[in-house]
């Protein structure tokens, strides 16, 4: 797969469609399993990563569901390739940064990703535009099954899926969903939403998983338990908290047009002005900026600006993503300039108004 | 994390075990450093006789076994792949899929800690044929002999015992050959499980 053409699309994450997908961006399944007969990626020789890297490669091509994907050697890749990778949400940071042999396969509509050696030996992952967390588990059951009979994945009778890391043993399953919450932000309610969902053993996490900074309003909801439940209770302790969030949400921007409808209409007006003239800008900046502009247009504040065309600067204006559609590697300081031209060319293109 | 005793990082995530409950600490290195020279200063103090109580010097006695016991642990490695007990709690990873047998023990109140169970109730193998679950729970204790198969196989070779090494090569292959399903089903079968990809939806 040449990564350029992937530059065209946005990837599935960012489509912004499917149920509810003002607020809900994305729903995502992972599942780790491990080879039975090779020690955990952190523990594995050199040697054994390359043994287990064409052993799931080859088994996993030869499946049905392995046959339309494309695998991409994650090891052989310039650091500007693997980081385009992270930004689409493909392969983990985690991933990108590892040593030896290490691979992803991608399926054309950017759903499926199976990354080789990570920190288990096979990380699955299905993921789908907008809230379809049913969807999105009836698709990755299916794949891993059909790997699972060519594979022998390393299971304990009491213990169930073995993994490198005790927090995810068991189902292996992490259930996720990426939500774009401004209104609670603004509002100063999300620490509290927070708090009520690690009571209920949830967790909360930024952008691009654990360890990131929640940038541009966005958060992740996964389960933190792998054990002790099924994978079916596991996706319905996400999914049922979702409509909650939906609904909090949905609340405060309701209440932000109501009681505050100036202020909310000046500060996404304001958003928009500075991504439509600014000089120089970093991508953390554009994100929050487009993140405003994104509940506006939602809000009705803003006309003729598209959710898609939002969501689509959202993954653009990354570092290497703005980069690879230039062409050119630039540094920190160059990228800023270029971003803000980026951003300025695309809505004069468009030739959008505030209200 | 912010420490329990002041603003800094925590850095230590410290989960103490007590009968019939657990206390999870975090704390940043300086209040790390003195929880744990508070615990260690205790035990020293006993040992030099200062505590009359035989009761109380029994107690503390128990603490110092409880170290022995833990350093003992420490020390700990798997069969397969090596790892010690201390390397896994510096390095949260665990080595290979046997360190959940050989470390079962010590493993189940963290997992009862992280998960607040120690059974698992979702999906099992689904695979027919040779790795169908009883035998896919067989094969996984078999397959992950290998790991130390080979583990010896590569130190044979380090001592020019290639003879060992042979024997070892086939060992393994003998236990690949019985557990590791064919690379491709037969024809029939994934003939059933053809059909056009999922739909996006």
């Amino acid at each position: 797969m040449k990564l350029d053409t992937l530059t065209q699309s946005i990837g599935e994450w960012l489509r912004g469609t499917g149920p509810e997908s003002d607020i809900v961006m994305s729903s995502r399944v992972r599942l780790a399993r491990n080879l039975a007969h090779y020690p955990f990626v952190s523990r594995a020789t050199e040697q054994d990563r390359a043994d287990i890297e064409r052993f799931l490669r080859e088994r996993i091509a030869a499946v049905p569901v392995g046959r339309g994907l494309e695998s991409i050697d994650v090891g052989g890749l310039e650091e500007i390739d693997r980081q385009f990778l992270v930004e689409r949400q493909l392969i983990s940071r985690e991933h990108a940064d590892a040593q030896g042999a290490r691979s992803v396969a991608i399926d054309p509509l950017e759903q499926v990703s199976l990354m080789i050696n990570e920190e288990d030996h096979l990380r699955i992952q299905c993921i789908h535009s907008g809230l379809d967390l049913r969807g999105v588990w009836e698709q990755i059951r299916v794949v891993d099954e059909q790997i699972e009979r060519v594979v022998p994945y390393a299971f304990h009778p009491r213990f169930g899926y073995l993994t490198a890391c005790p927090t995810n043993v068991g189902t292996g399953i992490r259930v996720s969903v990426m939500l774009h919450l401004p209104a609670l932000v603004i509002t100063r309610q999300i620490d509290k939403v927070f708090r009520s969902l690690h009571k209920i053993s949830l967790a909360v996490r930024g952008l691009y998983g654990e360890g990131s900074q929640a940038m541009g309003d966005f958060y992740q909801i996964s389960n933190q338990t792998t054990l002790g439940k099924s994978e079916e209770e596991l996706v319905e302790q996400v999914g049922d908290v979702v409509p909650v969030l939906i609904d909090y949400e949905r609340r405060a921007r309701e209440f932000l047009v109501r009681e505050t409808e100036q202020n909310v209409h000046d500060q996404v007006s304001r958003a928009y002005g500075i991504l439509r003239t600014a000089q120089t800008i970093s991508a953390e900046e554009t994100m929050q900026l487009l993140s405003r502009v994104r509940m506006g247009v939602l809000l009705g504040l803003i006309g003729d600006v598209k959710i898609a065309d939002i969501n689509s600067l959202l993954i653009r204006t990354q570092p290497a993503h703005l980069q690879k559609i230039r062409g050119v590697e630039l540094d920190t300081k160059d990228r800023n300039i270029e971003r803000a031209r980026y951003l300025r060319q695309h809505f004069e293109a468009g030739d959008h108004n505030v209200n | 994390m912010k420490c329990q005793q002041c603003d800094k990082q925590a850095v230590f995530h410290i989960t103490e075990l007590e009968t019939g409950a657990v206390r999870e600490l975090h704390l940043c290195e300086d209040h790390a450093r003195v929880y744990l020279n508070q615990a260690d200063g205790g035990a020293a103090s006993a040992e030099a006789g200062e505590a009359a109580d035989p009761g109380e010097a029994g107690g503390q006695l128990g603490v110092g076994q409880t170290a022995d016991e833990l350093a003992a642990l420490d020390q700990r490695a798997c069969d397969m792949c090596g790892i010690t007990f201390f390397e896994f709690r510096n390095q949260g990873r665990l080595g290979c899929p046997h360190d959940y047998v050989q470390f079962a023990k010590e493993l189940d109140p963290l997992i009862a800690n992280i998960h607040g169970a120690t059974e698992h109730a979702g999906r099992r193998p689904v695979r027919t044929g040779p790795l169908a679950e009883a035998a896919a729970t067989a094969g996984t204790a078999e397959l992950t002999g290998v790991i130390g198969l080979r583990r010896e196989m590569k130190e044979a070779i380090g001592l020019e015992d290639y003879e060992k090494a042979k024997e070892n090569r086939d060992a393994i292959r003998t236990i690949e050959d019985r557990w590791i399903p064919p690379a491709r089903q037969p024809a029939e079968q994934s003939a059933q499980e053809e059909g056009p990809p999922p739909a996006r939806t």
